[in-house]
């Protein structure tokens, strides 16, 4: 363990710098991450929001180093520790992943082996990173479960995954990741598929947790009312870009982008019941057929020529960036 | 007073003629025993049959034009209440009456017509709609057969069961693969209407969908209701869509009506626990570094409910009375149902909301 340093003075658990993940494939190259810039704070949560093809989940599992053939990652860096994961060997991102950064699926069950008991795998899991010995493990992996939550821990250990429902199992997912108190824990909409009751109980949990273990966390979702309560930053992802960076009080309240604009436009509570709600026009498009330039230019209101040429990603007001060169400086019509 | 939940439904409050009646309907799902289970049981082992009941006595009506939102999380039955009002079900008791008849007692012709008046829009485009069909043939087929159209008519039709959906005709001969899922699911709102149907089912038919797409097909929906004078009960679990889209909302809890009211009372004065504990877990975008509130407890196990009201194990508010005895659904307003003890108490007038 590293000595703690005051949290003020202490550089961002993670730095990612100009992240390019590609995916060479026959029908050509598709950049799912093109230019990803972002940092999380010690204790910090960054809520990674897009819709699906945005690249949220292909940032994440770059940086897991988890990304597959035929994409690689071509471009810039992910600091961690001081150290850059993308030139890390495959044996030492082995020694980093679960133990210092651990990450958590939408489906719980990616996570679960189905025919090993709970406290086989919890206990498998704490042996492959450190020497300890069984007894200990299975007293570590007790208290990890009460922590997350779940009740008489000491008999769940016990059970299979499939005897839990789906909000017990995502805890046992969430007391996994934690086994290894990791510096980070990157999680991919991992209540989406749970009930607005379930996804409550966990979101206070992963709250307590942060604040109490100091723990960072990249939360990915689709859901901004989901990160509009949990989060401490928030970066809008658009077509393998960030397009909207910064405080989550600044880009909910007083976005800058278009797109986040009518994201925040298209939420059914902030329109007038009964009215049309208002919509982004068009669909998302096809990552192997971009325009040349800004890529949301086809769907948004205020699209200009200058749109045509690339947007740089610029601090339009203090610690609040944008990609686009037609920013709402004025207060966007957004809350109905 | 737990016979009362096979009261009949209110007296009429609103204009409007009754498109459905469900009365007193249960629908029970039963996992039979096996021969060796039987042999098993007989020879005095711990076995039975396990029954669900996924819907337990629910009445509901809906009025022509209206939009009813029927709420719950997930076990809470409101998907199989939902196909029973369609009529792709047939309900294991009770009654659902159609313009006034039960569908049951028509005759094959007239029951057919009504079967086709009420359509029934699904979650998941892509297994709702036939991968080897082409889209033509998808929105065409029922049509056809039904004799709404001519088959030297049908492509005509057919572009204009597209159009009305926001689909471009040219796209007719694709496949459904060949869309994405926003489109795929006006694929599917063109495929139901296309019977000219009264009645649509939604059920979860936005939950798949991106936020952007998710408000474009909303406004479809509301746009088709004016256009076709549809009347729609609308199950989803996301309170937003719902309060957005609905004029009277009902919430399910463990296969009852727990409050049944319309859509401004629901969210600003609810009454049940239930339904305070489910608007107060809602995650808002207003909301800022807040601390989640948590209803305690899981979603019991339909298998085995709990005794009495069917929420006291996680109710803040529960006494003896709720692990005894089942509430009846009584109006504690003008159109305001509410399924709770505490409604009973004196110098209660509602609960604190």
């Amino acid at each position: 363990m590293e000595p703690s340093i005051p949290a003020s003075a202490a550089p961002p658990t993670l730095q990612v710098r100009n992240l390019q993940t590609s995916f060479f494939t026959r029908a050509g190259v598709v950049k799912a991450v093109n230019d990803v810039s972002f940092n999380v704070g010690r204790g910090k949560v960054l809520g990674l929001v897009g819709e699906s093809g945005s690249g949220k989940t292909v940032t994440g599992f770059s940086i897991m180093r988890l990304v597959d053939e035929p994409g690689r990652i071509s471009g810039g860096e992910i600091l961690f520790g001081g150290r850059d994961l993308v030139k890390a060997s495959e044996e030492e991102m082995r020694q980093i992943r679960g133990n210092r950064i651990a990450m958590i699926f939408q489906d719980p069950m990616m996570t679960l082996n189905p025919v090993l008991r709970i406290d086989t795998q919890m206990i498998e899991t704490m042996q492959a990173h450190r020497k300890i010995s069984h007894e200990d493990a299975r007293q570590r992996a007790r208290d990890t479960l009460g922590m997350v939550g779940i009740p008489s821990p000491d008999e769940r250990l016990k059970a299979y995954p499939h005897q839990f429902s789906g909000g017990m199992r995502q805890r046992v997912a969430i007391a996994i990741a934690l086994l290894h108190e990791p510096e980070l824990i990157v999680a991919d909409e991992p209540t989406t598929a749970l009930d607005v009751t379930i996804q409550g109980q966990i979101l206070a949990e992963v709250q307590k947790l942060a604040a109490t273990t100091g723990t960072s966390i990249i939360w990915i979702t689709h859901d901004l009312s989901v990160v509009a309560g949990l989060a401490d930053d928030i970066a809008v992802m658009y077509a393998g870009r960030i397009a909207e960076y910064g405080a989550v009080s600044d880009v909910l309240d007083h976005p800058l982008h278009p797109y986040t604009v009518g994201l925040l436009g298209s939420v059914p509570s902030r329109n007038k019941r009964g009215e049309p709600l208002r919509q982004i026009p068009g669909m998302t498009p096809s990552l192997l057929s971009l325009p040349p330039g800004c890529p949301f230019q086809n769907r948004c209101p205020r699209a200009a020529d200058v749109c045509r040429q690339d947007p740089p990603m610029a601090e339009i007001l203090p610690a609040h960036e944008a990609r686009c060169f037609r920013p709402h400086l004025e207060k966007a019509e957004v809350a109905a | 007073m737990s016979t009362t939940i096979q009261e009949a439904p209110s007296p009429v409050r609103a204009e409007g003629d009754r498109m459905i009646e469900v009365v007193g309907v249960s629908r029970r799902f039963a996992k039979r025993l096996d021969f060796a289970g039987k042999i098993l049981a007989k020879l005095g082992a711990p076995i039975r049959e396990e029954v669900v009941h996924a819907v337990d006595k629910v009445d509901l009506t809906i009025r022509k034009g209206e939009v009813v939102g029927l709420v719950g999380e997930s076990g809470c039955g409101k998907s199989t209440l939902g196909r029973m009002v369609a009529g792709i079900l047939p309900p294991s008791d009770g009654t659902i009456l159609w313009k006034g008849k039960d569908r049951t007692g028509l005759g094959s012709k007239d029951a057919r017509a009504a079967m086709l008046q009420a359509q029934m829009i699904f979650q998941d485009p892509m297994s709702s709609l036939n991968p080897r069909l082409k889209v033509a043939e998808i929105i065409g087929e029922a049509p056809l057969v039904h004799g709404l159209t001519t088959r030297s008519e049908l492509g005509r039709y057919v572009d204009d069961q597209m159009r009305r959906a926001g689909l471009d005709p040219v796209f007719k001969a694709r496949y459904p693969h060949q869309f994405s899922g926003g489109q795929r699911q006006r694929i599917g709102i063109a495929r139901a209407l296309a019977v000219q149907p009264e009645f649509l089912v939604c059920d979860e038919s936005v939950a798949a969908l991106d936020v952007s797409i998710q408000a474009q097909i909303l406004n479809l929906f509301m746009k088709l209701r004016e256009e076709l004078d549809l009347t729609y009960l609308f199950i989803s679990h996301d309170l937003s869509v719902v309060e957005h889209l609905s004029d009277r909302v009902v919430i399910m809890y463990l296969g009852r009506v727990v409050e049944e009211a319309p859509t401004e009372v629901v969210f600003s004065r609810a009454n049940h626990p239930y339904t305070q504990s489910l608007l107060a877990a809602v995650p808002r975008i207003e909301a800022r570094k807040k601390a989640f509130a948590t209803v305690q407890g899981e979603i019991p196990s339909p298998l085995n409910p709990p005794s009495g009201c069917h929420f006291h194990p996680r109710c803040p508010h529960a006494f003896d009375r709720c692990r005894a005895e089942i509430p009846a659904l009584k109006e504690v307003a003008p159109g305001h149902k509410s399924r709770c003890h505490l409604n009973d108490l004196p110098n209660h007038g509602g609960m604190p909301v």
